[in-house]
């Protein structure tokens, strides 16, 4: 058999691998001298380490072969060669999931594992615990037991090891084997403290009496193992977490004290674990901070690593913490190993002065095409949190990102430049061309469909505003002939922008227009026809509604309207304005990359909102002749944060009512309510007309009770409200124990705070893309003007947001922030009033002692006008 | 990169493995089910994690999404992976532990021949270091005594001379094909 090997490698040349050319067929074929007596233990060892090598190699065994296999090799336990044996338990467990009938070993197994032989026992009880499942653990749970509290370690610590395995598939049984690992837990050996420790932690995880309990005993019998130490920080620092624990709390004196320790790696993880806890002061990272420091002038490379990716960390949110380690991280820069470099400059980056910004773009520049895509995504990061730290550096830094984005580069990547450069557009005016044109070049080859189609609609936004928008139009076309559907799709939309806004190039566009209406792609002729037939109007009312400002409806919205108004056929055509809105316009909003991933989780909920609301309160009957629910505020809190009950009210716009939604909860667990409800006393001519109560309030479990206004029809002017709110429900005192309440209640009242209804909550946001256009289309019929002094306010940053707040709408061409050292600016504000009016607000703000205001507003409908007005005065 | 609290845990390492200087797997183990499931996946990762290290001898790295460290030695590469919130320093450990070890085991010989005839040693000395995951033992000491494995003083005893002769006529007969 030898030889043939020989044989092979010689062939192959590479001269050096005996396992080369191995075929699973020829190495089974061998296997049979398994069953030779007497066993020649070297040949049958060097056929299993060839077994197990193919299925590291991921050779497939088919269940048969290797059940067969399996069966031969249990023949080998009569030999006493150790390694034999041990390769054995190996195979034993490679092939657990491949054959059939594994369990045959059991007796072989537990005859090891409680045999004299302290070598096979570890070992054996490994490879034991693989092959075991539920049932059969319940027949070995004694010698488990045994084995945990062995004196020898490496018996004791597999036993453990195996439990920890096993908890997943029988925590039951495992449970019962506590007391054994407590008494495991004041081993000597240290590795088997640290296996102990993680059985426990996993055992008590779900109940934070008992693991602080643990956690007090270890730290205070102090541990030996800098794994266990590790380990008992993480749980401390969890803990911590959980409990909302103060940084006065013994955890947090232990975890700090954990910054003295003799190894580098508890000190490390002691470090990590305060950077990374939320809402940590400046004092208490410190001590933190330095040691991180220390670390970044050792010889070891992961320590250093280590350091300046945690550093990096604290950076983002303290930059002023890290810049006594400065100096430190100067001296990495030049690090052979790039990661560190990287991190060490994108670090400096976050606390370094604007002067010295050049000369980290430069050195890093010389490196980025060694370092991988993770970190080419946390030097565009640093470079966008830079851009808006300085936004006089933009030259430079648009200068390096047009060159990263040249570079190969996977889809993450790329997408993070795309997003910095966008975002420096939007900050800075002056750098818009530059900017665009970089863009330009990049989706002149550009594989990635949904960047090109970003990247096109941004053109289209921005493009027909430059100086020269002629020379986009080419990159344009290009698109759509050359790439595919949806890219040619977003293509033609961004034409049909450029022949909107400038009448020079209108011509040309309808010429390339009717080109794209002989396009193979559906969608994209429909396009383009449409967009024909629009821009030939030469209309500018006609070009604002339909190219540049595009649908404002909710989607999911649209699609129930749709599907509704098909289900019960009328006369009447459909009404877009039955349609609720869109909640969050999503573009336009800062495109802040946000560095923490959880902070994009509420922003894809919010669309929703809405819609969820629209479907609960569409599933109460009182409630069904509405029409369509038109705006949902934020909630308003009518209780202090620590009593009996908490309410929190959301206000629910339709067209001619408002239904207010008390979301209650009882905080009091000896009490049941019911017939819960929300008395309103308006201060206004708005009539309640309807109650819907909450059937039951258990303890601490939320309900929700419905009050139905009627809007005054004869003034329609009359948008704001104060309601006094009383809520009535009756008493069941009940056992706090079990829940069980008494057969008779009594009435009671609880007395909430006033709620407002103010003009915002008649206004839904909408977002016009082109507020120009949009203030053209309305026209000035029902324009009105009035000026303003706000005495109060002193800055025009105040002012502008004061006004958004106190009008609900959006603010349009990002008017909502104000350059800084101008004594003037202007903002645009855009939303729908309740009934489907657009109003527009323009105002113009200047400063002086005071800020004077002249707000313009137009409507398409004269009471809004009025409304707005007066409800600013 | 970012890092939610790390939920306390025994499971350190994700994977373990030993790549000859072409990149060809000479032995890895996975230990999380749920990263590179498929036999295609671990050797694409294998790939790319090799084409990014072999060139500098930097130790550390952080590749689609993992923390990996490296060593090498001759013609042999030895990597271990953990998530990115692992301590780096722990990974370290387990990759010192693995070199030290395997040093000693093949009496400081550490290349792709004479690991290949140690292979079962091998196999045996990362099963006592890591287990499912799980950092069994860091003391390379420890790992040679309870692997209790001698490597061959000389790998030609068990060829018999009727081999050898074998071997050297296949080579003649070789170089007169040529």
């Amino acid at each position: 058999m030898i030889k043939k090997f020989d044989k092979k490698d010689e062939e192959s040349g590479s001269g050096s691998n005996p396992f080369q050319h191995l075929e699973k067929s020829a190495v089974l074929q061998e296997a049979r001298i398994f069953n030779e007596t007497p066993i020649n233990p070297r040949r049958c060892l060097h056929i299993l380490t060839k077994i197990i090598y193919l299925l590291n190699q991921g050779e497939h065994f088919g269940t048969t072969e290797a059940t067969e296999a399996f069966f031969a090799m249990t023949r080998l336990f009569q030999s006493n060669d150790q390694t034999l044996r041990r390769m054995c338990y190996l195979t034993i467990k490679e092939m657990a999931n491949i054959s059939e009938d594994v369990i045959i070993v059991t007796s072989s197994l537990t005859k090891d594992m409680t045999g004299k032989e302290d070598v096979y026992r570890g070992p054996a009880i490994r490879a034991l615990c693989r092959i075991t499942d539920t049932t059969m653990l319940q027949a070995i749970e004694r010698y488990m037991k045994q084995a945990i509290v062995d004196k020898v370690p490496s018996v004791s610590s597999s036993a453990l090891v195996s439990s920890l395995h096993m908890v997943k598939m029988s925590f039951d049984v495992v449970k019962r084997w506590v007391n054994e690992a407590q008494e495991a837990a004041s081993s000597d050996n240290i590795m088997v403290q640290y296996h102990a420790l993680g059985l426990l932690y996993h055992l008590r995880k779900n109940d934070r009496l008992a693991v602080t309990k643990m956690l007090n005993k270890f730290t205070k019998s102090g541990l030996k193992s800098p794994f266990a130490y590790c380990m008992m920080i993480r749980i401390a620092s969890k803990l911590l977490e959980e409990t909302e624990g103060g940084h006065d709390s013994p955890l947090f004196d232990f975890i700090e004290s954990c910054l003295r320790n003799k190894h580098e790696m508890v000190v490390y993880e002691a470090a990590s674990a305060i950077v990374h806890m939320p809402n940590c002061t400046a004092r208490e990272l410190a001590p933190a901070v330095s040691v991180l420091q220390l670390f970044c002038s050792s010889p070891k490379a992961a320590l250093r690593y280590a350091a300046v990716r945690t550093l990096n960390k604290v950076a983002m949110k303290h930059p002023s913490a890290v810049t006594a380690c400065n100096l430190d991280l100067e001296n990495l820069i030049t690090d052979s190993n790039r990661s560190i470099a990287t991190l060490a400059i994108t670090t400096l980056l976050k606390t370094g002065s604007e002067s010295s910004v050049d000369r980290l773009m430069k050195q890093i520049s010389s490196f980025v095409s060694e370092i991988s895509d993770e970190f080419k995504v946390v030097v565009v990061q640093a470079i966008s949190a830079l851009c808006q730290k300085y936004p006089r550096k933009h030259s430079v830094m648009m200068n390096f990102l047009s060159n990263m984005l040249r570079d190969d580069g996977g889809f993450e990547y790329k997408r993070a430049i795309v997003d910095c450069i966008i975002s420096i557009i939007e900050e800075n005016p002056e750098s818009k061309e530059t900017g665009l044109a970089h863009l330009c070049e990049f989706i002149e080859d550009c594989e990635h469909t949904v960047l090109a189609t970003k990247i096109l609609h941004l053109l289209g936004k921005e493009g027909p505003r430059t100086p020269t928008p002629s020379k986009y139009i080419r990159f344009i076309f290009n698109r759509v002939v050359l790439e595919s559907e949806a890219v040619r799709a977003a293509a033609v939309s961004a034409l049909a922008k450029f022949g909107a806004q400038n009448d020079d190039l209108l011509p040309s566009v309808l010429v390339l227009m009717k080109r794209c209406m002989m396009d193979s792609d559906d969608e994209v002729r429909d396009r383009a026809t449409f967009y024909m037939n629009v821009l030939q109007q030469k209309q500018k009312a006609l070009n604002a509604a339909y190219i540049f400002n595009g649908l404002s409806v909710s989607v999911p919205g649209l699609e129930k309207s749709l599907h509704q108004y098909t289900l019960e056929p009328s006369e009447k055509p459909f009404d877009m304005k039955t349609v609720p809105l869109a909640t969050a316009p999503i573009t336009e909003q800062k495109t802040e990359i946000a560095p923490v991933a959880t902070s994009k989780l509420p922003e894809k909920l919010a669309p929703c909102r809405q819609d969820i609301y629209q479907e609960q309160l569409a599933a109460i009957p009182e409630f069904q002749a509405l029409g369509p629910l038109f705006k949902s505020s934020e909630p308003v809190q009518l209780t202090e944060a620590e009593t009996e009950y908490v309410v929190r009210c959301i206000k629910h716009a339709f067209t001619n009512h408002m239904i207010f939604q008390f979301d209650c909860t009882n905080t009091l667990n000896d009490q049941l309510l019911q017939r819960v409800l929300v008395q309103m006393e308006p201060s206004e001519a708005y009539e309640v007309l309807n109650y819907v109560p909450a059937p039951s309030l258990p303890y601490s479990q939320p309900g929700s009770c419905y009050s139905l206004v009627r809007l005054p029809e004869d003034d329609p002017t009359a948008v704001s409200c104060t309601f006094s709110c009383t809520m009535k429900y009756l008493v069941r005192d009940c056992d706090p124990n079990t829940g069980e309440p008494d057969d008779d209640g009594y009435d009671d009242e609880y007395v909430l705070e006033d709620l407002e209804v103010t003009v915002a909550d008649h206004i839904q946001k909408v977002l016009k893309p082109n507020f120009g256009a949009a203030w053209d289309e309305i026209g000035d019929d029902n324009e009105k003007e009035e000026t303003f002094a706000l005495a109060t306010v002193r800055t025009l940053d105040e002012a502008v947001n004061n006004i958004i707040s106190f009008l609900g709408m959006q603010p349009c061409e990002r008017s909502d922030k104000v350059p800084e050292n101008k004594n003037s600016h202007v903002l645009f504000l855009a939303g729908v009033f309740r009934g489907g009016h657009d109003v527009l607000v323009r105002a113009r703000l200047a400063l002086a002692d005071g800020v004077t205001m002249q707000v313009t507003v137009r409507s398409t409908d004269e009471n809004v006008v009025d409304v707005i007005l007066a409800s600013v005065g | 990169m970012d890092s939610a609290a790390v939920e306390p845990s025994l499971y350190t390492v994700k994977a373990v493995f030993i790549l000859d200087n072409d990149g060809n797997r000479l032995l890895s183990k996975y230990y999380d089910p749920e990263l590179y499931p498929s036999m295609k996946e671990q050797k694409n990762f294998e790939t790319n994690i090799f084409n990014k290290t072999h060139k500098a001898d930097n130790e550390i790295s952080f590749l689609e999404g993992m923390t990996i460290v490296y060593k090498s030695s001759i013609d042999l590469f030895f990597y271990v992976v953990g998530s990115a919130q692992e301590n780096e320093l722990m990974l370290m450990a387990v990759l010192n532990c693995l070199f030290e070890s395997l040093s000693q085991m093949l009496r400081k010989n550490v290349e792709k021949r004479t690991l290949l005839d140690n292979m079962d040693g091998v196999f045996l000395v990362v099963d006592e270091i890591i287990d499912g995951g799980v950092i069994l033992e860091s003391d390379p000491q420890q790992v040679i005594e309870k692997v209790n494995y001698r490597a061959d003083d000389n790998p030609l005893s068990e060829q018999s001379v009727a081999q050898v002769l074998q071997s050297a006529k296949e080579q003649i007969k070789w170089s007169i094909l040529k």
